[in-house]
């Protein structure tokens, strides 16, 4: 029986990778209400870009992720200029087929190329192992993980708090037309929030594979999470975002460690009863 | 005199509707033919059959009611649960199956209606979703009367009416399924030309309006619910039947996630655009069926992009459209 504090440690770290995965898709929700179900997508992407420098080219990890950053984002906004920007004013249902459609497209790819194996990760050295603290092992590659993600998080608020883009951003995600009526170029804006959720999206699955792995299924296994994660913490919220992948990684973390046979049955019960219990979210307002 | 005009026309409009067209019974005839043109097909053809009827009952509610359902397989697995259980436990009647499976199937439905009802959009699609994960995640678990990964075993159905055996050919199966069709379809078709079929267009168009014109929009929304989860039920119950066989399969993710891209690709809201869908797919996907499950879904993901930029109201509303433009032409 692992002990109370590894089981949150585990959930802690496993939460913050989700946070990093879901927060870009909550803010374009919120903001246009663009249901995009291939976000998942750009998290494999960042993935197989990061494996592919480190096992084909030698890369070292730390250097692969700003790259993972840059693939996803640029992905994104190439899709954004091709085929979502047409579908801002469509329904709910086209926005899911053509999204879905994409994710199929890039499970199919990714199985072409690098088959449907779980990718080989070596970590470098100084990544290995674990440290004692405070009489806990804490394995260092998921310290290291929850320091990124916290550090990127601080930035993120910061920004969104009290630069002009964020403040441009909050408005947009509170009301669009009023934004718009303000001259706020609000198109510009989601564009640039798309890839930069994208692109954090990318950042997160370069990071997920020493502690998830990596296979074409991955676009599809963790869209339903980050969906979970963006509904259940409300739209375009990032506090709420925050909350809700913590909440969700401690309880898949805890379920898995003490109640092995139920599986992922007590997530998808955590999510109807919140849901339920608060349509629009924790932190939604509509 | 006027209130007496004004109340016969939504009549006569809704009667109009009704009335059979010589493209409708030309469609019915040839659904006959796999038995003479292509005997050695009459298997899939039967599930064809059985997948259109699965298609049916999401139309009815995302095509006419404008709920989006992730979960749908959820109502189609107890369906085929339940009358795959009735038989293995030695009462193999098909028809006493179906009636078990559509009761099952309903009540549990009407139960989840009364969830599915409070939500709009994204929540909607995710509660969906979640009610199908649920009850996948509760069928694996519960292995012992499942059968869990190994699907249920030992199913065996009786002759139907008592003189029908099924056979290898898939002459019963095909024939029973296509009956099981067209009998349900002909309910469907009721629904959708009554009152309240037409006040659940009014609903999918705007929920909001429909209040003041006195429509009950929730009750209207539970009663459709239930009645697509029945007619889920239903061809579960004669997927079970006809194969004798029951696995996860039939309640997972990607059963629902089939079923959607079948009835966007022949049309939504069209009673017949689900049955095409659901031929063209399932005939392409036997026909590709050497290839490689990843690659056949690189396919359906190009298609469903292509459906949604090029085709937004499927295979039937790109012929209508096409048939309205050679009119106005000639």
């Amino acid at each position: 029986m692992p002990s109370v504090f590894g089981v949150l440690f585990d959930g802690f770290a496993y939460g913050m990778l989700l946070f990093l995965m879901s927060v870009g898709l909550s803010v374009t929700l919120g903001m246009m209400n663009f249901v995009n179900l291939a976000h998942c997508s750009f998290a494999m992407l960042g993935g197989y870009v990061a494996i592919t420098l480190m096992n084909a080219f030698g890369w070292p990890f730390l250097a692969t992720l700003p790259v993972a950053f840059i693939a996803a984002a640029a992905a994104s906004v190439v899709l954004e200029r091709i085929f979502f920007r047409r579908f801002y004013n469509s329904s709910d249902l086209d926005q899911c087929l053509l999204t879905i459609g994409i994710v199929f497209v890039s499970i199919a790819t990714a199985a072409y190329i690098y088959g449907t194996d779980q990718q080989p990760m070596q970590l470098p050295p100084y990544l290995r192992g674990s440290i004692a603290v405070m009489g806990l092992d804490l394995p260092v590659y998921r310290l290291f993980l929850i320091a990124t993600a916290l550090l990127i998080t601080v930035v993120l608020v910061v920004t969104v708090e009290t630069t002009r883009f964020g403040a441009q951003v909050r408005a947009a995600v509170n009301n669009q037309r009023m934004a718009r009526g303000l001259g706020i170029n609000v198109d510009g804006l989601f564009a640039a929030t798309f890839a930069l959720g994208s692109g954090l999206a990318g950042l997160g699955g370069a990071l997920a594979i020493a502690m998830l792995g990596l296979d074409p299924q991955f676009a599809l296994t963790y869209l339903i999470y980050v969906l979970i994660v963006v509904s259940v913490g409300g739209l375009g919220s990032i506090s709420g975002s925050f909350a809700a992948a913590m909440l969700l990684g401690f309880s898949d973390m805890a379920g898995k460690y003490y109640v092995p046979s139920i599986g992922a049955f007590l997530i998808y019960l955590v999510m109807i009863a919140l849901l339920m219990w608060r349509p629009a979210g924790l932190f939604g307002r509509r | 005199m006027t209130s007496e005009a004004i109340a016969v026309r939504p009549l006569q409009y809704l009667q109009a509707q009704m009335r059979w067209r010589w493209s409708e019974a030309a469609f019915w005839l040839a659904t006959l033919l796999p038995f003479v043109l292509t005997p050695n097909y009459l298997v899939l053809a039967s599930q064809i059959a059985i997948t259109a009827l699965f298609v049916l009952s999401l139309d009815l509610i995302l095509g006419y009611a404008g709920i989006v359902s992730l979960g749908h397989a959820a109502y189609f697995g107890v369906g085929a649960y339940t009358a795959g259980l009735l038989s293995k436990w030695g009462f193999g009647e098909p028809l006493t199956g179906l009636l078990a499976a559509a009761i099952m199937a309903g009540l549990f439905g009407y139960l989840t209606s009364f969830i599915v009802v409070r939500f709009r959009h994204l929540a909607l699609i995710m509660i969906t979703l979640g009610i199908g994960l649920v009850l996948q995640e509760a069928a694996n678990s519960a292995s012992w009367i499942t059968g869990g990964f190994d699907g249920l075993q030992g199913i065996h159905t009786w002759p139907i009416l008592g003189k029908f055996r099924l056979d290898i050919y898939g002459y019963t199966a095909y024939g029973y399924s296509l009956a099981g069709l067209f009998v349900v379809f002909l309910v469907a078709r009721r629904i959708i030309h009554s009152p309240f079929g037409l006040a659940l267009r009014g609903i999918r168009e705007n929920g909001l309006r429909m209040p003041a014109i006195g429509a009950p929009v929730h009750a209207h929304i539970r009663t459709i619910y239930t009645i697509a989860a029945i007619i889920a039920g239903i061809a579960g119950a004669l997927l079970a039947e006809t194969t004798e066989t029951v696995s996860l399969e039939a309640l997972g993710f990607q059963r629902s996630a089939d079923v959607l891209v079948m009835l966007i690709l022949g049309g939504t809201g069209r009673l017949y655009g689900g049955l095409i869908g659901a031929a063209v797919y399932m005939v392409a996907r036997d026909q590709f069926s050497g290839l490689n499950p990843q690659y056949w879904y690189f396919w359906i993901g190009l298609l469903l992009i292509a459906v949604v930029t090029l085709l937004p109201n499927g295979i039937l509303g790109g012929l209508a459209h096409l048939a309205r433009r050679m009119k106005v032409t000639s």
